[in-house]
């Protein structure tokens, strides 16, 4: 069975030639053909390191000094350029706009193959072939920009398979996509696998929604070393998870409040498979009884209403179908939905950078349709996606102080603003550095600061946690529900569903430029109807809620929430 | 042949799209025609400056020629040229500033600016007037008339966007674990 | 997304050549008419790109905003050649034929009104050939093309590249632009120009820094995938060469030779019809 090894990592130690420590350490690692490997980790931990190992960007892109032994289909990986590399590891990066290079998909898909000089007559033929594998066949002659995520990531990993790879690697595939393409591009990567039998190595910290499939194993990492190598049911009968910062499949959390023993045989790492004694159920309901009602505390005056906004785009995209909605005063809220739905465009028109052509907009009496976009942000604050998309000054003070300046406002008015908006961003102790010294978490806040220090009365903020892992999370959400706290209405757009659940009481549903719900976060993820037509996900809660007999589900989830709030504190 | 490293192709095409985009929709027309207050400058000097005179001359190359093909006034290749030009002469300041260590201090923004405004000088008052003699044979004093404006105009801009985008991009490289807390 | 570069896709004999033979045209018929003044070929080279513009079977209304910006920008040139330079023409043609006095220096003669007629036939001649080539060539065939007449296929691939990322970076400085506005930075004309470049720093410095760790992405993923290994390269989009390809690409070829013949044969690049 020696040559069934395409990878094995023989204590290997890596580090960049810029730093002072190794990166990795002592890693022993084998994987064999056709298995499914899930490498999980917080952010730093060393796993993308690994990944660039595997597919030779390290040593030929970024250098440094390896130790030990790393062989990969039988070669020293070190000594291969990544031209014999690439036609044994297919990586799909997380950056699917990066992956995809063609003008439209079957170049991107022909991409591999026309480096190698195929004949352009055999070039059509494969991309036929791949297409239809990856089912994008019907898009074939699309841009990238008139595809969905879900597509697009795709055609990442049919321009991969077009080189016939042993090994298909792929860097956090879930970290841009809504939840329910996540769920279709797992289902597709385990597809795709059962097809081609090739080794499968998937680097992510969702481990929930990676294990929407079974893996054959997971490596849990921390720190540049491995942790855990083993099957992913024993790895969740211990709290490793917790211990590594890394998100535990929400339904094992659950069973382990109800201090239900979790054991290899109950597989819990599959949960179409999870085996529950009706004991065990006993205890789950009992555990939901015993746990106190949370508190339902929303406030009720109307701060931002929207009546009847009808929004087309100049293409003639029609975005939004008379959508009516309102934000109160010092709530928190979710805006869900999937790509295209119309959630980024509401914000857009809120925000006044779009105007809508039909309906009305007003904030505590004022017409906002009568504001310029620069006079709306003093009422209502905007923070991109991106932090570097919205960082333009290299001193953290100068790019906080920006908006005041721009207003006029006097410097002896602006230095106490702004420090005391740093204060409350936590910032304060780093005010003299450099923004680029500052981590991607910390510049999350330095462009909060920059939009608090307005004082507009309501922050919006687009996909505030994408691609971050739990640590992150958890600082920048606990970050917002204290400025939420102090008075700060806080409005989320996001795909996120543990987001949406554990901070927001109330979520807004668009699908196809309309609302399509209004409710608590809860009860949307626990009715189907919805979930399915905004691309959401049912949490896992429900079904163990439903195998439990619990009638309730969204009360479930609910008292789980807060609970876990509490532990987690 | 040169070999390129991929990492040199990207720029070029990443560069030449920027170029593009600057050009096309930050444009502020001028009363001369075919003379916009044009920002792309700006950024070509720093392209050049970060990325050498071979991937500055292409980015400027291949950006002009796609802003000339967008707007159907016919390609105008005396101009084009001299965008080229432009980005391989800035390309000479690579190793003048030392970008990548993260200084570029006064002396490096005044060497900077030296060397793009004889650029400049040298691109719209030689070889723009120039090559349209060559090729319209149009009157000496417009086409000289033309280069000062775009010349004047183009080192102004590059004095500000491109000096504030060396500042930013030095900033970057600055590494962390240099500083404390106060 | 708008068509930046107006690609229009229809069924004619000019579509139906390949973007390479496309390229070639175009580079030979702008420089037989960079390299002529003779006006009788200017005049035929201008007749025959309007009729080519009826073959490729384009309709006004698709190049309606294109049109515009040539006539502008040729009415504007011209005034101002005429402005700095009335007595070039005289200067050219060495003769002097008054029409009619305006004022001070600026008196119209024939020969000027000769040469402007001439420089809007150099243009004229030209201009519907890059409105041809851009409205009948898939951009995706482009760059294919250019490594077909002899460009480095790395230089071409990142031509490629430029047309691919277009719509992104538009995309992202358009967002970038709008948080910049929110924020105060103002670009309007009320501001002075220095001011203006100032805020408009503010939107470059985050689209540019964020485009370099593009650049380093998408060099990883191009790497990852094998690109620049080999000398050669081959091209989904690319063509076969037809007859036509052939025929056209000997007829551009030929008018650059009748060009610089008839520069050769007359002893001066222009056509005088004064003496």
């Amino acid at each position: 069975m020696e040559n069934d090894i395409v990878i094995s990592f023989e204590d290997f130690g890596f580090q960049y030639t810029a730093q002072a420590e190794p990166t990795l350490h002592n890693i022993n690692l084998t994987i064999r053909r056709g298995e499914k490997v899930l490498i999980a980790g917080p952010s730093g931990c060393g796993k993308s390191t690994l990944a660039h190992c595997i597919n030779g960007l390290i040593p030929n892109s970024y250098p440094g000094k390896a130790t030990g032994k790393l062989t990969i289909g039988g070669k020293d990986a070190l000594k291969l350029d990544l031209f014999g590399l690439s036609k044994m590891v297919g990586t799909v990066l997380q950056d699917s706009d990066g992956q995809f290079i063609g003008l439209t998909v079957a170049e991107d898909i022909a991409f591999a193959l026309e480096n190698d000089c195929i004949p352009t007559q055999e070039l059509h033929e494969e991309v036929k072939r791949i297409a239809k594998l990856v089912d994008v066949e019907a898009v074939l002659h699309h841009a990238p920009h008139e595809i969905s995520g879900g597509q697009k990531q795709r055609v990442g990993l049919g321009g991969v398979m077009v080189n016939e790879v042993d090994i298909l690697l792929f860097d956090e595939p879930l970290a841009n996509l809504d939840p329910a393409t996540g769920k279709a591009a797992i289902a597709l990567i385990d597809d795709i696998q059962k097809r081609t039998g090739c080794a499968v190595i998937i680097i992510e910290h969702r481990l929930e929604d990676v294990l929407y499939r079974p893996v054959d194993r997971v490596v849990v990492m921390g720190d540049g070393r491995i942790l855990y190598d083993g099957d992913p049911d024993t790895m969740l009968c211990t709290d490793l998870l917790q211990r590594s910062g890394i998100r535990e499949p929400l339904y094992v959390t659950a069973l382990k409040y109800a201090g239900v023993t979790i054991t290899r045989e109950m597989r819990p790492s599959y949960l179409p498979e999870l085996v529950l004694s009706e004991e065990q159920k006993l205890q789950v309901r009992s555990w939901f009884s015993a746990q106190p009602q949370p508190e339902n505390t929303v406030s009720q005056e109307v701060l931002l209403e929207a009546k009847d906004l009808d929004f087309t785009y100049e293409g003639g995209h029609h975005a939004l179908r008379g959508i009516s909605a309102s934000i109160h005063r010092g709530e928190m809220l979710s805006i869900v939905g999937t790509n295209g739905a119309g959630k980024s465009t509401f914000s857009k028109v809120v925000c006044g950078f779009e105007k809508a052509q039909k309906g009305s907009l007003t904030m505590g009496g004022i017409d906002l349709n009568t504001l310029s976009i620069k006079e709306r942000a003093d009422h209502i604050g905007y923070v991109m996606q991106n932090p570097n998309q919205m960082i333009s000054k290299t001193q953290i003070f100068d790019e906080v102080a920006l908006g005041l300046r721009n207003r006029g406002v006097s410097e002896e008015e602006i230095r106490p603003r702004v420090e005391e908006t740093l204060k409350i961003c936590g910032l304060y102790p780093f005010r003299n550095w450099p923004v680029s010294a500052l981590s991607y978490g910390q510049k999350k806040r330095v462009t909060i600061a920059s939009i608090l220090v307005l004082r507009p009365e309501i922050i919006l903020l687009d996909e505030p946690t994408a691609g971050q892992d739990l640590k992150h999370y958890t600082e920048i959400m606990d970050f917002l529900s204290q400025l939420n706290r102090q008075g700060v209405t806080v409005v989320l757009i996001t795909h996120d569903m543990h987001l949406m659940l554990e901070y927001t009481p109330r979520a807004i549903v668009f699908n196809a430029g309309k609302v399509i719900a209004d409710k608590s976060a809860a009860e949307v993820l626990n009715s189907p109807e919805i979930v399915e037509a905004a691309h959401l996900k049912e949490t896992s809660l429900y079904h163990l809620s439903m195998a439990c007999g619990i009638e309730s589900a969204e009360e479930f989830t609910r008292r789980f929430i807060a609970r876990d709030r509490e532990v987690r504190k | 042949m040169k070999k390129f490293s991929v990492k040199s192709i990207v720029a070029i095409g990443i560069g030449a799209a920027l170029f593009f985009v600057l050009g096309r929709f930050v444009a502020i027309p001028s009363p001369v025609p075919n003379t916009n207050i044009s920002v792309q400058y700006g950024l070509l000097a720093f392209l050049a400056v970060v990325y050498g005179p071979v991937v500055g001359g292409l980015v400027g190359l291949i950006g002009h020629a796609l802003i000339d093909f967008s707007y159907g006034w016919g390609i105008w290749w005396s101009w084009v040229i001299a965008s080229a030009v432009f980005g391989v002469l800035a390309g000479f300041a690579t190793k003048a500033l030392k970008l990548e260590e993260g200084e570029i201090g006064k002396t490096g923004l005044i060497k900077f600016n030296l060397i793009q405004v004889v650029s400049h000088l040298i691109c719209w008052g030689v070889v723009a007037p120039v090559l349209d003699i060559l090729i319209y044979n149009e009157p000496l004093d417009k086409l000289f008339a033309q280069g000062l404006v775009a010349g004047v105009s183009n080192a102004v801009t590059t004095a500000i966007v491109g000096s504030l985008l060396c500042v930013a991009y030095a900033a970057t490289k600055v590494k962390a674990g240099s500083l404390t807390k106060e | 997304m708008i068509n930046l570069f107006n690609y229009i896709d229809r069924l004619s004999p000019i579509h139906r050549l390949t973007g390479a033979s496309k390229l070639v045209c175009l580079v030979a018929w702008s420089i037989a008419a960079m390299t002529s003044f003779y006006t009788p070929l200017l005049v035929a080279l201008t007749i025959a790109s309007f009729a080519l513009f009826r073959l490729a079977r384009l309709r006004v209304k698709d190049i309606s905003f294109m049109l515009g910006m040539m006539v502008v920008y040729i009415l504007m040139n011209n005034l101002l050649i005429f402005l700095f330079s009335p007595g070039h023409g005289a200067q050219i043609y060495g003769t002097q034929t008054v029409l009619f006095k305006i004022a001070g220096p600026y008196t119209v003669t024939a020969e000027q009104l000769f040469y402007h007629l001439n420089v809007i036939l150099k243009n004229a001649c030209t201009v519907p050939i890059v409105l041809l080539f851009v409205c009948t060539t898939n951009p995706s065939e482009f760059a294919a093309s250019l490594n077909r007449i002899g460009v480095s296929y790395r230089i071409s691939y990142a031509v490629a590249l430029a047309l691919r990322y277009i719509p992104d970076i538009q995309r992202e400085y358009h967002d970038i632009a709008l948080a910049q506005q929110a924020r105060g930075t103002e670009m309007s004309s009320k501001a002075s120009l220095v001011h203006r470049l100032k805020a408009a720093s503010a939107i470059l410095i985050p689209l540019i820094l964020s485009s370099m760790e593009r650049i380093e992405t998408i060099s990883n993923a191009m790497e990852l995938r094998g690109f620049g290994k080999k000398d050669k390269r081959s091209w989904y989009s690319a063509r076969k060469f037809s007859a036509m390809d052939f025929l056209a690409m000997g007829v551009c070829i030929l008018l650059v030779l009748v060009s610089l013949g008839l520069t050769m044969a007359n002893g001066s690049r222009y056509y005088n019809p004064f003496i």
